[in-house]
């Protein structure tokens, strides 16, 4: 039921948002903040979100809930008072570099401050010599204290989303910092890498590790060829930095792109999700008969796997042995890419990946993924990187005719696709397990009860009758919601046997890597909708039915699980409670 | 609702009476303070010797022995140790151990008062007995206080022969609690601890969510400079807090409480333990209480000394063990409090005014005050008058009266120029409004505010501008660093403050300063940071002129800011012993043997080390 109020004289209708805020968004005007986020508890910290409401004078619109007939005011010239001193208040207390500044152009204080025209800065701020030192010792995230407003937004995300608290304030007054626990750097820390706390941040404080200009050194390198895979979210998040819509999906469009970028050959991360579901199901239904390492974890999120080897590697058992899909990818595409194509060999042969994640730039450099004394991926760039690649290259992804990737790890399924999606790896377990065990047909691909990616779905549950075995399929995004569940199963009471973990709060979709979308929850949402709606349009819906597998088992793999398999797809994980704190330190 | 009447199972006056024959048969009572002002001037030595001489007094007039009480703080600090003898009607002032013999001998035995030991009226010149003749006690009546001074606050017993949990009886027999709350809101309470919230409204709004777990907590994170009224209360009458938290759980429903108490009041902390053990030992606590079926159980929580803790959803969060940091309201506590939890929380002033308005009724306690503010009122009277302490004045009182009469006037017969009224988040108030009735409404429209009480009298040496820059200061290192205006902005004023005492300070500075203040007050988040200009804003709306004197003269009236201040050689006090020229440590002194001596102004770093090294008296500041 929509009730009224008033908003700058016009009156306006709200439902069930849960601050002034949002319904004035709704409504078709703006007010601006650096420290609410939708998908963080509401803080007020900033006060530039600050109102004027009839009979109550200013209140911050991010912490007021709506009542009927309230009277608002989001511009007057109060408002602007305290907005505009706010503002020379914290540019004062900035490093104000910002032409080199890896946010500029994203970020939220140079915006604002563009927009309520802050030309002079009145107060003395800090001289260079006070700058503190940058903080680039963890292999994802770069720290620059500098630039940090102090709004809050990367300590909520690490506590709200991942239980965490890697992030936290010391001091206090105007001497307050955000820091990792006791001064450390981030790289010394229990970091799980998911990248959440700069996918909020309003400014450059807190910024992906960029390995753009590794990867310019590849492509420019003659005597290297360099293949490149990207992961299912990336194709539906991508076009959003070239004005396309939310959930459009760019797949042919970035193959076109990366080809004219200079990559050499261009394969999917899909098909390795297919793989993975290959490797994964088989190794599910064979711990089933066993009834061994139940539940079996899975294994794709490279958050959730650190987060298992620093704080629960009693429970290491239970984590599925299979790589990541990308983690699978590259090894095969530097074992086979030189059997199929001429000039191609181990060892000029590179592999970069494309992800919505920042945890999988620590990944690529575990020991347990090194070959021949090379990582198996050579770099990692997220899709905010990219995205500034093909900027940078002059294209325009949203008119680029679209292409193919090559053959012969281009070819995927529905239930690839879908990996991107919180749920999406158990709803494409299931298709292939259901199938392999009963040899029977599923009619009903889709499973509801595990989509979902807003904030009420962050554990979903469904049971999958599997020719009368009940199977509780769990499927949980961030790791605070991991968190219960191991709880649970700590405590004997857990009942479910697949639980799948994403440690970003919906999945891939919304991973740390991504395009900036902390101010609007929806988002995340149009972005699961691309995925599936790519997978009812795929005309194959299943991993095992996917023919390029096929060919892979029958021509190099034999069979999952088997021997060359486990070689090449299959990983190893280590405790890392003990010596967690000195992991990264060096790097 | 369930208002029947209940029977319970300890009968309170049975239990006065008691106390009230044992503590008769004592004897010869010897109060002696033993607050934390006193202990600090040697209270504990002093109760000692009376001890350990008394003991050998043997049996005095009437079949009494002599017996020394320790009690709770009496608000006069500055005069501790004091003594009260209250069968003599005698007051002794700034005793010392070695003067506990003479007291003994002369008074106790022989009935001869010791002279030399009692207060002296500053205006008078007389030696002054008896304790209500006092000026610094006539002008007073205490409530909250009441009992501070005169009971040892480590036994139950003398608080039981004063009427203590004769109100809680009263509430838990009759077992209304909406009439118990009405009660409150007819007395016309309001919270001391600086908003000065109804305090019946904010009962009833809690007590509208009964049902579920609630919590009663106590603020008692006293943290104004100069501030010690709830330290007075916890250290001298704890149980009076206990029983009003006991009525206010009662009255909305709570069963469990905890008592906020800043770990520097150790004193406080040692007697609520005792008095809580005390009172749940004797049933006035914990499970079943009276008999009544009603459960209440108190805990104390130490707090870490942070200023801002005193705001009470940052008070709420560290209670949680979160970081001390306000949080936006809505939520009130009254809805979403303590662990997510409805919560009633009020300050020790506040809950100590509770049982003695159930006890004496609504209406008695709201013939003190004004129309819009009930009862009395705490201050800590400070600064440059001749009685300082603690005192509590029915509200209304001007300050005049408090300052002139209870202050006993300006030190030194200087002249009065400013008060300073509610600490780092009052303002600066001055002779136009002696005469103002105080209450929480007219402070505020002057400009300042109630807060927690303190009052720092200033006199005609006080620099203004100075003590802006020290509440600011204050309240910039006390800021949480959660909201950006209070953050960043008190900093920048406290820059600006800086500047100006340097004599760096520029005209448009001033727009600055007031335009920031502005946006601090507005723009802030919680209560502390939009208060913390007031200090500002009131001495630059009163004592503009002086900001203006050290901007555009580079003169501090006052005398007081050393960058403003030039010293100078008087040429004919001067004998050109070349003195000061050697000891100058930059060489800022010209002149030959002699002959009169200059200071070279430009090099001059007002070290003041001339001054001191010359013997002729020649060189004095400007």
């Amino acid at each position: 039921m929509a009730n009224t109020l008033f908003i700058n004289n016009k009156e306006c209708e709200y439902t069930n948002e849960p601050n002034l805020l949002e319904v004035i968004r709704n409504n078709g005007f703006n007010v601006p903040t650096f420290c609410y986020r939708p998908d963080l508890t509401q803080y007020g910290a900033c006060r530039m979100c600050v109102v004027e409401i009839e009979g109550r004078g200013l209140q911050s619109s991010c912490t007021m809930p709506p009542e009927p007939g309230l009277k608002i005011h989001t511009n007057t010239e109060r408002t602007r008072r305290v907005r505009k001193i706010v503002l020379e208040l914290l540019l004062a207390n900035h490093d104000r570099e910002c032409t080199t500044c890896n946010k500029s152009g994203n970020c939220e204080l140079q915006k604002y401050a563009q927009e309520y025209g802050i030309e002079d800065i009145r107060f003395a701020g800090k001289k260079p010599q006070d700058f503190l030192p940058i903080d680039n010792l963890n292999p994802s995230i770069v720290r620059d204290p500098n630039k940090c407003i102090l709004c809050g937004a990367c300590v909520r995300a690490c506590s709200e989303f991942q239980g965490h608290s890697v992030l936290g304030f010391a001091n206090r007054g105007s001497k307050t910092v955000v820091q990792p626990f006791a001064g450390r750097t981030l790289g010394s820390v229990d970091c799980v890498f998911c990248g959440q706390c700069q996918a909020v941040c309003p400014t450059g404080a807190l910024t992906i590790k960029s390995d753009i200009e590794r990867v310019w050194g590849l492509i420019n390198d003659k005597d290297k060829k360099v293949a490149v895979q990207m992961a299912p979210s990336v194709r539906v998040a991508l076009g959003e930095e070239f004005g396309l819509n939310p959930g459009e999906n760019v797949i042919g469009k970035l193959n076109a792109a990366l080809r004219q970028l200079g990559f050499d050959l261009i394969f999917d991360t899909n098909f390795a999700a297919d793989l993975t579901i290959m490797e994964e199901a088989n190794e599910f239904i064979e711990r089933l008969n066993k009834g061994e390492n139940l539940p079996l974890f899975t294994s794709c999120c490279p958050a959730w796997v650190r987060y298992l080897e620093t704080h629960h590697p009693e429970l290491l058992n239970h984590l599925s042995t299979c790589k990541s899909p990308e983690g699978m990818l590259s090894p095969v595409i530097k074992e086979l890419v030189p059997k199929y194509y001429e000039g191609y060999d181990k060892e000029n042969l590179y592999v970069v990946s494309i992800m919505p994640c920042t945890a999988k730039k620590a990944e690529a450099i575990r020991s347990q993924l090194m070959k021949d004394g090379r990582f198996e991926t050579d770099v990692v760039l997220t899709t905010q990187e990219i995205a500034k690649m093909i900027k940078s290259a002059g294209i325009n992804l949203a008119k680029i005719k679209p292409e193919k990737n090559d053959s012969p790890f281009g070819q995927y399924t529905g239930a690839g696709t879908i990996f991107g999606a919180s749920g999406g790896v158990a709803e494409a377990a299931v298709r292939t397990a259901y199938e392999l065990v009963t040899k029977e047909t599923l009619t009903n691909l889709d499973f509801k009860p595990l989509r979902g990616v807003d904030k009420t779905h962050r554990t979903k549950e469904a049971i999958v009758d599997i020719k009368g075995t009940k199977i509780k399929v769990r499927v949980v995004s961030t790791l605070k919601e991991a968190e219960k569940s191991l709880r649970e199963l700590i405590e004997g009471k857990a009942d479910y046997q697949l639980l799948e973990v994403m440690a970003c709060p919906g999945g891939c979709i919304n991973g740390g890597g991504q395009p900036r979308s902390c101010d609007d929850s929806k988002i995340k949402e149009l972005r699961a909708e691309g995925l599936y709606k790519e997978d009812i349009e795929l005309p194959l819906r299943k991993s095992h039915e996917n023919p390029d597998i096929q060919k892979l088992y029958n021509e190099f793999l034999e069979k999952p699980n088997s021997h060359k398999a486990h070689e090449l797809l299959h990983t190893t994980y280590s405790d890392m409670f003990k010596n967690s704190y000195k992991d990264f330190s060096n790097k | 609702m369930e208002t029947e009447v209940k029977k319970l199972n300890i009968d309170i006056n049975e239990e006065e009476k008691k106390a009230r024959e044992l503590i008769n048969k004592q004897g010869l009572r010897v109060l002696v303070c033993n607050g934390t002002g006193c202990i600090a001037n040697g209270s504990n030595e002093v109760i000692e010797k009376f001890k350990e001489l008394g003991a050998d007094v043997g049996i005095l007039e009437e079949n009494k022995k002599m017996v020394t009480v320790p009690t709770g703080c009496h608000g006069f600090c500055e005069q501790g140790v004091l003594v009260i003898i209250p069968d003599f009607d005698i007051t002794y002032v700034k005793v010392k151990p070695d003067d506990v013999e003479e007291i003994i001998n002369s008074h106790i035995k022989d009935g001869k008062p010791v002279e030399r030991l009692l207060y002296t009226d500053p205006k008078t010149n007389l030696h002054v007995y008896k304790n209500e003749e006092i000026n610094f006690y006539a002008k007073q009546s205490r409530t909250s206080l009441k009992n501070c001074g005169e009971i040892n606050a480590e036994c139950i017993d003398e608080a039981i022969a004063k009427g203590a949990y004769r109100a809680l009886s009263k509430v838990l027999e009759q077992n209304n609690p909406e009439a118990v709350i009405e009660e409150i809101e007819k007395s016309g309470l309001r919270g001391r601890g600086g908003g000065g919230f109804p305090t019946g409204r904010k009962w009833r709004f809690t007590a509208a969510n009964r049902g579920g777990k609630s919590y009663v907590v106590c603020n008692g994170d006293e943290g104004d400079p100069g501030a010690f009224m709830d330290r007075s209360v916890m250290e001298g009458d704890p149980h009076k807090l206990l029983e009003g938290m006991a009525i206010a759980g009662f009255a909305i429903g709570a069963d469990e409480a905890y008592i906020y108490v800043r770990a520097e009041y150790p004193l406080a902390i040692k007697r609520l333990r005792i008095a809580i053990k005390q009172a749940e030992e004797r049933g006035f606590l914990g499970k079943n209480i009276m008999g009544s079926g009603f459960n209440f159980e108190i805990h104390i929580k130490e707090g870490a000394g942070a200023f801002v803790c005193g705001e009470e959803t940052a008070l709420m969060a560290s209670i949680e063990g979160e970081r001390g940091m306000p949080r936006p309201k809505p939520p009130f506590p009254a809805n979403c409090g303590l662990f997510g939890r409805p919560t009633l929380i009020n300050n020790v002033e506040t809950l100590a005014n509770v049982p003695v308005i159930i006890d004496k009724g609504a209406q008695w306690f709201s013939s003190f005050g004004t129309e819009k503010s009930k009862g009395t009122k705490t201050f800590a009277l400070t600064g440059e008058v001749n009685n300082t302490g603690l005192i509590e004045v029915p509200m209304g009182t001007t300050l005049r009266e408090i300052i002139f009469d209870i202050g006993g006037g300006i030190r030194n017969g200087k002249k009065f120029k400013a008060v300073q009224i509610g600490g780092p988040s009052g303002g600066c108030l001055t002779e136009e409004h002696l005469d103002i009735p105080m209450d929480y409404d007219n402070l505020i429209k002057a400009g300042a505010m109630v807060g927690s009480g303190g009052l720092v009298v200033m006199n005609e040496d006080t620099c203004i501008v100075e003590v802006a820059r020290f509440f600011m200061h204050f309240t910039q290192n006390e800021s949480c660093g959660k909201c950006v205006p209070c953050r960043e902005g008190t900093k920048n004023m406290l820059k600006i403050l800086e500047k100006i005492v340097r004599g760096d300070g520029e005209m448009k500075d001033l727009d600055t300063l007031e335009e920031l203040a502005l946006a601090v007050k507005e723009g802030s988040l919680c209560g502390l940071g939009k208060t913390a200009p007031n200090p500002v804003l009131s001495t630059l709306k009163y004592f503009r002129d002086e900001y203006i004197a050290h901007i555009k003269d580079k003169k501090c009236p006052a005398g007081v800011c050393s960058a403003l201040k030039t010293y100078k050689i008087n040429e004919e006090l001067c004998k050109g012993c070349t003195k000061c020229a050697r000891n100058c440590p930059v060489g800022a002194i010209e002149g030959t043997v002699k002959n009169p001596h200059k200071i070279v102004q430009a090099k001059c770093i007002k070290c003041g080390a001339c001054i001191a090294s010359c013997p002729f008296k020649a060189i004095s500041l400007v």
